[in-house]
């Protein structure tokens, strides 16, 4: 042995530090040391010289970083003398990894000791190659490497490294190896006498068919003469046997070879084969020595995957089965693990469920064994073999396992449990049963998927609701409970909390306080939640109960001013509405079924299914996409607010149009519009016609249509009660839009009168002419126009003359002042007489929010200390809006543009995002700045996170619901929001009901975008 | 295929690692900390395999020193035990029944018969006898260098008295 002293005093020094601090204190001198000496000494001995470089493989092999230095372990490896060149060798492929450019400038150096004539030379660059070599040697080195395997004049000792030098060669990049010129010379490798060369030339064979079978199917009978010869013990030295067997690892590697060709054709080579894997199947014994154990069951676990893999006779398969039976049964742990692992692989393939069924006790000890690795391959096991006839006792099985289980193994243990509980569940309230228990136990590590898929059954299942309700309610008695567990029961008992109304401690007043009682308990997105069931409970409250009332009312006060807007939004909302009556009964009513479809869990438990390995962590992965998938799409059924997770301008509408009737919530709520005093007068006549349905016998049944559409303003159009009888001309709204967007044009025509308008506007003052043109022959007589203006205009029309003549054009100028933000609009009416006809329209007019907008384009320097100077709501308001029509970036810009909301280019480092700015003028706010951002999903154009912010809240509000009736609604068209299943056609028309679109939740995904 | 070998004693320190599949610095003092973390607080009785970031580790204890090597989710578990064991056994018959200071106080050694016995994370050599062979004609190499060196520092320092 030759010693180096100075390397075995280091040792020594470190191995006598007291602790760790000592120890960096020993290597920070020794490496200052080696570097002095590195730098220093112009000449260094080579003893002196290895010794440094061991001693700085040493260290960090300790973990220390050694950052210098390299380039003299590199260097070591072009000296002349083998000593040198050996520890040069050695530490550089320790010290380095394969992508440092070090190895670079060795490529020539490796490559001359390649092709050079010293044997040992070779044996040691072909070790380095072999194990450090990246893609810059396989190009340069493969022909090289290639010729030693396969010469004749090559000692086995070059030519083994040789062939796992090209494996690691062709690993990094498989065009190192020609296929063609290749599979021949493969094919004879594998006829070599040496077991050495022969082991090693099999696993290149490993690698080369795993990439491509069908190149070395001349190779598949080779490695059965080879398993032949292993098994007949033919021409096996001596040394070539471990513990008696004949080199057990060879024999797998040929095993492993054939696995990578998927069926033997030949009946002779698969005749011998099948000899040969009898022989291994029946005659390996357990004996008592472990090494010779262990062998001949690598052996034999390889055996039965070659069977499993080639789908053998019947026979065979149920000798496996059995031998499997036995295996998993065994104390041994290595052969159980083994077991259990080779089980569930082969319930992937074959159709041996049944036989397995009969060993589900066995496993199940298995499942409560003291090693977690045992546990792990046991509970995939039974999740592979569970079915409709087991899958009571295994979930149950593996929910008792998961109050004893380590953190390490909870996530997955109550996925599967879900899965399987959903996917073979005999009756649908032990799936409820099941799921409350995982929240319960592992409320940590039971997903959103989870709770959603339940609550989508229990909606979709009357017989069920009963149930669920008093479980949920049950639960709500323990001390502590997790918080999905609050939002799964507070979800039911709001749903379905009044059907246990006659049980003791049922009712809603009951249910309000124990659900309350967790409120201070739980985080920000299960409020709303919360307050949801708080509103339920109150409508489901009958008779009313005051006392009730009062609290909740009381609730939502407290939340009215919420730094949330979620459960601002909520609180605000639920506090107005529940005063509403009949309204609110409406809109509380109970959730709709949910459409049937897959449950996202089982396409989950499909996927995994195909790589049964595959960790809890990485099916989490896997399901961060869709994890709003259960419940986030609710079909927009007449008029309920949709569930949970709703996009919140939705119950938001509902409360608009129904606070509006009564014009008396903008006092109590700052965020809700301005009164429209203009709803009681234009309420009842409904409906903006379309066109053409202007006589008053076809308006009547379009007038039912109940609400008006608070997406459209509160302003309605429709003709009056008056006998006219003509034919529009044109459509009125479509008219109408494209004058909110531009200042002159067509505001109304028939066949005897056009209406034309043009426009100026000015900070928040406007002067509109109206044109009025008699098409006609004869004189429209008793013309009158009067202006019915919102709160927030000031407008004052000049007389109309009572009559115009034929073909004549009156004008008539009307001035317009801006006093507040709202998004209200003036109405005309106006009628005139032709003859015995009398025509009456009411009109919108075109001075809208926009109108008073001022376009501004914004500096960086400019926009964003403003932008950061809104904090939050009520100055700045953020929602998601879906259904947007689906516009190109640069159409959504210049549709910006149109309605003066300016674009600023460049602003958003994302380029899928919008950031705007424009100026706002109204007497009371004056000039006022407003900053907007839109956030599009490029994945997604229907939907879009939208930003607004200004000085002030109420104009926040109405410019965001305004940008939001641009993106959302095509300029035309009534939304009718019809009660019962009516289509409401054209609103269908302007947001496609897309599904796929709702499908996910896009906050989250656009969460994913920023 | 290994994709490294680690040596670890009962204490944690580490007594040899091999990589080959390509890791830094870094990634490679993570995986020793949270490897032996998991190795070392396994019970005796357990079995010799451990399931880790979708690799599979195979380890065995002899004495004071764990033996362990990382392999891929569907590699032959008791093959790269018996591989460990046959490593062991080479150490043991170079050393004359090794123990851990040998390792310590040798690691170069260990460093040189692990690299008859692996390339590329994959056995090339199973014959014990070859690789005694190996090893040994490598230390007479050294030796005869050695001393073609001594004796020529031996005739400068007789012709400079």
């Amino acid at each position: 042995m030759t010693g180096m002293r100075g390397l075995s005093v280091f040792i020594s020094d470190i191995r006598n530090c007291q602790n760790k601090e000592a120890e960096r204190l020993r290597v920070d001198k020794e490496l200052g040391n080696i570097r002095t000496c590195f730098k220093n000494e112009k000449v260094l001995t080579p003893y002196k010289k290895k010794k440094y470089v061991w001693k700085m493989l040493y260290i960090h092999m300790l973990g220390y970083d050694v950052d210098f230095g390299h380039m003299e372990a590199v260097s070591l490896i072009s000296a002349p003398k083998y000593p040198e060149k050996q520890v040069g060798y050695i530490v550089t492929s320790c010290l380095l990894n394969e992508n440092h450019d070090f190895l670079k400038l060795a490529i020539n150096t490796v490559r001359n000791d390649i092709i050079g004539r010293n044997e040992t030379f070779q044996c040691l660059a072909l070790t380095l190659v072999g194990n450090i070599g990246g893609r810059d040697f396989a190009e340069s080195l493969a022909p090289d490497v290639q010729k030693l395997l396969i010469s004749s004049s090559c000692r086995p000792l070059v030519r083994k490294k040789a062939a796992l030098c090209l494996l690691r060669l062709f690993r990094k990049n498989p065009d190192a190896i020609n296929v063609d010129g290749w599979a021949d010379r493969m094919t004879q490798l594998l006829d070599e006498r040496d077991l050495g060369v022969l082991t090693s030339s099999t696993s290149l064979l490993v690698a080369l068919v795993s990439n491509n079978h069908e190149a070395y199917s001349s190779c598949l009978p080779k490695c059965v003469k080879i398993l032949e010869r292993l098994a007949r013990n033919q021409d096996v030295p001596q040394e070539y046997t471990y513990y008696g067997i004949p080199s057990p690892w060879l024999q797998v590697k040929a095993m492993r070879a054939l696995q990578y060709f998927p069926t033997i054709e030949d009946p002779s080579t698969r005749k011998s084969l099948f000899e040969v894997l009898q022989r291994i199947l029946m005659g390996t014994d357990v004996v008592k020595n472990v090494n010779k154990n262990n062998a001949s069951h690598a052996v034999l676990f390889e055996a039965l995957s070659l069977v499993i893999h080639l789908d053998a006779e019947k026979e065979m398969m149920s000798q496996c089965v059995a031998l499997l039976g036995k295996f998993i049964s065994v104390r041994e742990p290595n052969i159980r693990y083994l077991g259990l692992e080779n089980m569930t692989r082969m319930l992937m393939v074959t159709d041996v469920q049944d036989v397995i069924k009969k060993h589900q006790s066995q496993i199940i000890t298995s499942l409560k064994d003291p090693d977690i690795s045992i546990r792990r391959r046991a509970l995939d096991l039974l999740y592979g073999m569970c079915d409709v006839s087991n899958a009571k006792d295994i979930v149950e099985e593996l929910l008792q396992y998961l109050s004893t289980a380590e953190f390490s193994m909870r996530e997955e243990l109550s996925l599967k449990a879900a899965i399987l509980a959903e996917k073979f569940a005999p009756d649908l309230s032990w799936y409820v049963d099941v799921i409350l228990q995982l929240i319960d136990k592992a409320g940590d590590f039971v997903s959103d998927d989870i709770w959603f898929r339940v609550v989508q059954f229990v909606t979709n299942n009357e017989d069920l609701q009963p149930y669920a309700a008093s479980k949920a309610r049950e639960y709500l008695d323990k001390i502590a409970i997790h918080e999905t567990m609050v939002k799964v029961s507070a979800y039911i008992l709001g749903e379905y909390g009044h059907l246990l109304a006659r049980q003791p401690g049922c009712s809603a007043s009951e249910l309000f306080s124990i659900l309350h009682e967790k409120l201070p308990t739980v985080s920000t997105p299960t409020i709303p939640i919360l307050l949801s069931t708080y509103a339920k409970l109150l409508m489901h409250a009958q008779p009313r109960d005051p006392e009730l009332e009062k609290k909740v009312w009381a609730v939502f006060k407290k939340y009215e001013s919420c730094i949330d807007v979620e459960i601002q939004q909520r609180a605000v909302e639920y506090f107005e509405l529940s005063k509403k009556g009949a309204a609110f009964m409406d809109v509380l009513a109970e959730m709709p079924k949910f459409p049937e479809r897959q449950s996202s869990l089982i396409k989950k438990a499909e996927i995994v299914e195909d790589t049964a390995d595959q960790s809890a962590i990485k099916l989490r992965a896997q399901q961060q996409p869709s994890n709003a998938l259960v419940v986030a799409n609710p079909q927009p059924v007449s008029g309920a607010p949709p569930p949970l997770k709703i996009p919140s301008q939705e119950p938001q509408s509902v409360a608009r149009s129904i606070s509006q009737p009564n014009g008396t919530s903008s006092n109590l709520d700052p965020q809700a519009p301005s009164p429209d005093l203009l709803s009681d007068l234009l309420g009842p006549l409904a409906i903006e016609a379309a066109p053409g349905a202007v006589s008053t016998d076809q308006h009547g049944p379009s007038g039912t249509g109940g609400h008006a559409d608070e997406v459209d303003g509160s302003a309605i159009v429709p003709v009056g009660e008056q006998t006219n009888n003509v034919e529009v001309i044109g459509n009125i709204a479509e008219r109408f839009h494209a004058l909110c967007l531009k200042d002159s044009g067509v505001l109304y025509e028939d066949p005897y009168i056009q209406i034309g308008i043009k426009a100026e506007w000015r900070g928040h003052h406007g002067r509109l002419v109206l044109f009025l043109g008699n098409k006609s022959t004869s004189p429209l007589t008793s013309v009158q126009a009067l202006i019915l203006p919102p709160a927030h205009l000031k407008l004052e029309l000049s007389p109309v003359p009572d009559t115009i003549p034929p073909r004549a054009q009156v004008q008539s100028p009307l001035e317009v002042m801006n006093i507040r933000p709202s998004r209200d609009v003036a109405v005309l009416d106006f009628s005139y007489k032709l003859g015995t006809i009398v025509v009456g329209a009411k009109l919108r007019i075109p001075a809208v929010i926009n109108k008073f907008l001022q376009p501004l384009q914004l500096t960086t320097e400019e926009f964003f200390p403003q932008w950061r100077a809104l904090s939050g709501p009520p100055l700045k308001l953020q929602e998601v809006v879906r259904g947007v029509r689906p516009l190109a970036l640069p159409e959504m810009a210049n549709l910006f543009n149109s309605f003066r909301v300016t674009i600023c280019p460049g602003l958003d480092p994302n380029p899928n995002n919008l950031v705007a700015s424009t100026t706002f003028y109204s007497d009371t706010t004056g000039a006022m700045l407003c900053l907007a951002r839109i956030e599009t999903d490029p994945a997604d154009r229907t939907q879009l996170r939208m930003t607004v912010g200004s000085g002030d809240p109420t104009l926040t509000f109405e410019l965001k619901e305004f940008i939001k009736e641009q993106l959302i609604v095509m300029p035309m068209g009534s939304r009718a929001l019809v009660p019962a299943a009516a289509a409401p056609a054209p609103a269908a028309v302007a947001q496609p009901p897309s599904p796929a679109a709702l499908a996910d939740d896009p906050g989250a995904m656009l969460a994913g975008l920023l | 295929m290994i994709h490294f070998v680690l040596l670890v004693s009962r204490q944690g320190k580490v007594r040899l690692t091999k990589w080959y599949s390509p890791y830094t610095q870094k990634e490679r003092s993570k995986v020793i900390r949270e490897l032996s973390g998991v190795i070392l607080n396994r019970g005796p009785k357990l079995c010799n395999f451990v399931e880790w970031r979708g690799y599979k580790v195979v380890y065995k204890r002899y004495a004071s020193l764990y033996f362990c090597m990382c392999i891929d989710a569907e590699d032959n578990e008791l093959e790269v035990l018996e591989i460990i064991h046959h490593y062991v056994e080479i150490l043991d018959r170079y050393f004359g029944s090794v123990c851990e200071l040998d390792l310590i106080f040798n690691f170069h050694k260990a460093y040189y018969i692990l690299d008859e016995l692996l390339i590329a994370g994959e056995l090339q050599e199973s014959s014990k006898k070859t690789v005694a062979r190996i090893i040994s004609a490598q230390d007479q190499m050294v030796e005869a260098a050695k001393e073609e060196a001594g004796s020529i520092s031996n005739i400068i320092a007789q012709a400079t008295k």
